[in-house]
């Protein structure tokens, strides 16, 4: 995955393609690519910008009163809210003001905090990175082995047990888990935290091992069930069987399969995603985390909508940067896709 | 390589069963009485919104209130069954209703192309680009909207998918014989679509019929979780499982009865919807 991105890195602010002079045959075509790719998300994202901005000027209530409370204000204070928030002028002005704001790092000030809203999302996403990474890693080191073996011994007892694990993964809603967990292993039998981020770093770690095991039982669930439909595909493919009737040891089929088997994997990135961040909001709203997820559901009940806007448009920019990287790392792994895309 | 191979057995490689019969079997079961439950939950509604301070948090297992009671003394069995008909009538019009706007529309641009494909594909290229959860989180909890304008905000936003199963399967059918043969008869354009070409793509369909409903009841419950979508005290199971987390020391049921049956209604649903894939996948069809 480094590998394309290293070698569009130095010359990527604009240059057009053809003048990167060491490796300009392989170079180039990426570069090529990535340009389209990233000018089609940003149209995306530039569409998602106007659909969020009308749908908060949509939105129903009143800001003034949000922001000076019941009771009668003097027009000065009024006249000045309405100044600040630009309520008087006409939607078109308003939102290219604030997708001017934008595109410099300025989201404006949250309502409910007071706050510039790049400052509070800073003060969050930590946590909420350190959340879905944990969760991502858990459900990786179990489900993709789990998946494997399955597909290995299709029809087994194991095979059985791993499937019915999976299925109750996928099926289990985030938040019903979430409160089975925490009923279990914070109230009967009360090893973990109930509740609360921590402080210090093990402290952290430690306050969100119940959090992020819920999150990795529906990843892990997704990637164990795409990796062994996929292991099954390969492993019944000619190559396999003559692979083995080569004398090949079992492992070394298994890994050749695995990467041929990846592909299909890595294509499950985004469904991975879209879960990891609906999961994501529930997780943090039962256990307390003050993520991401949490302010989110605060500043919709709180109709705070500058932070609502910023983070609609952080996710969709995070889902974009991933779904690119995704299909760099088509060229990684399959050499089929290289020779196709670098050649034309 | 050199011994010959019956054809059966070099052609049909299948991935071996993960699933026994009878599991399928009971899932239908559980899902009839579900279905019952749906039906009958209506007419409960207002038993079991009963209050009795007196009998407030009754522990599971009291004298007439087997699941014991919540904090306003309803009933939590009562409840519990009431909830079925938001839990899972939602979920199943959400599915048919975004099936329908898929083959509509997907059946529209898979079998026209042109401008017309290449707006809706955009369509479905924005609303794909955000995760369901955070849309639905955002739009229905901003406009403070009603349960079945959730369900509506949902048929829209499942539609996409949908919409892309189907215009892939048109766009297989689209240069077969039979389409060509219905051309040649001069029959509209639209009664080609959607009396000769759409029902190809069936099969298709109807495992992402169940598939979707198991993620619509599961998204749904969430936003109830949540507080968005539904009304406070009404019986919903999302809701009862958000009440219940105060009085979890008191009455576990109150919380641990909606939860197992979202896992177990989901489960079901799945397991179904698996059995048919691998039926079609057995018959060549996917």
């Amino acid at each position: 995955m480094s590998q394309p991105l290293a070698a569009a890195d130095p010359v990527s602010p604009g240059a057009p393609a053809p003048d990167a002079p060491p490796r300009p045959r392989r170079g180039s075509p990426v570069l090529r690519l990535l340009l389209a790719r990233v000018l089609g998300v940003l149209v995306i994202l530039f569409v998602i910008s106007l659909l969020t901005f009308t749908l908060m000027y949509l939105a129903p209530g009143d800001l003034v009163k949000n922001l000076l409370g019941n009771r009668p204000a003097s027009p000065e204070a009024i006249a000045a809210v309405r100044a600040q928030y630009r309520l008087d002028d006409p939607f078109l002005v308003r939102y290219f003001a604030w997708l001017g704001d934008a595109l410099r790092g300025d989201f404006g000030v949250s309502i409910r905090m007071r706050q510039p809203v790049t400052q509070v999302i800073a003060s969050r996403v930590g946590l909420t990175a350190a959340l879905a990474g944990l969760a991502f890693l858990i459900a990786l080191i179990t489900a993709i082995p789990m998946g494997i073996s399955s597909a290995a011994r299709a029809g087994t007892v194991r095979d059985r047990l791993g499937s019915a694990l999976a299925l109750f993964g996928l099926s289990a809603p985030s938040f019903a888990l979430a409160i089975l967990l925490l009923y279990a292993f914070a109230m009967l039998i009360p090893i973990f935290p109930a509740y609360g981020a921590g402080t210090g770093f093990l402290d952290r770690v430690f306050h969100l091992v119940l959090p992020a095991t819920v999150l990795a039982m529906g990843l892990g669930a997704i990637l164990m069930r795409m990796t062994r439909a996929a292991m099954v595909r390969e492993l019944s493919a000619d190559y396999v069987t003559f692979a083995r009737s080569r004398g090949v040891p079992e492992r070394q089929v298994q890994r050749l399969a695995l990467r041929n088997a990846s592909i299909p994997i890595v294509t499950g990135a985004g469904l991975i995603l879209t879960f990891l961040i609906g999961g994501t909001i529930i997780v943090e709203t039962v256990f307390a985390l003050p993520g991401i997820g949490l302010l989110l559901q605060e500043a919709v009940l709180f109709k705070d909508l500058p932070v609502v806007q910023a983070i609609v448009l952080l996710v969709a920019l995070v889902i974009a940067i991933i779904a690119i990287l995704v299909d760099l790392s088509y060229l990684l792994l399959d050499p089929r896709v290289r020779a196709r895309e670098l050649q034309s | 390589m050199t011994a010959p191979v019956s054809p059966k057995t070099a052609s049909v490689v299948l991935p071996k069963r993960a699933r026994p019969d009878w599991l399928v079997r009971i899932s239908v079961v559980f899902l009839a009485l579900i279905a019952l439950g749906a039906i009958v939950s209506p007419f409960l509604v207002e038993a079991a919104s009963t209050q009795s301070i007196l009998d407030a948090l009754l522990p599971p297992g009291s004298p007439g209130h087997l699941l014991g009671t919540d904090e306003l003394g309803r009933d939590v069995l009562l409840l519990t069954v009431a909830g079925t008909g938001s839990a899972v009538v939602g979920p199943a019009l959400i599915a048919l209703g975004s099936m329908s706007l898929g083959v509509l529309f997907g059946t529209l641009a898979g079998y026209q192309r042109g401008w017309l494909d290449a707006l809706i594909g955009r369509i479905a290229d924005v609303l794909l680009s955000l995760p369901v959860m955070l849309l639905a989180i955002v739009v229905a909890g901003i406009f403070g909207a009603g349960y079945w304008v959730t369900v509506l905000l949902l048929i829209v936003l499942f539609a996409p998918s949908d919409i892309r199963i189907v215009r892939s399967g048109v766009l297989e059918q689209a240069p077969r014989p039979y389409v060509e043969a219905a051309q040649m008869l001069s029959l509209s354009p639209w009664r080609i679509m959607y009396v000769h070409v759409a029902p190809n793509v069936w099969p298709l369909i109807a495992t992402n019929l169940l598939l979707n409903t198991s993620i619509a009841l599961v998204t749904l419950s969430s936003l109830s979780f949540l507080g968005v979508g539904v009304a406070p005290g009404s019986a919903d199971w999302g809701r009862q499982i958000s009440d219940g987390r105060s009085v979890m020391a008191d009455n576990p049921a109150m919380l641990l009865a909606p939860a197992l049956l979202i896992v177990l209604v989901s489960m079901a649903i799945n397991v179904i919807g698996d059995q048919i894939t691998e039926r079609l996948r057995r018959k060549g069809i996917r």
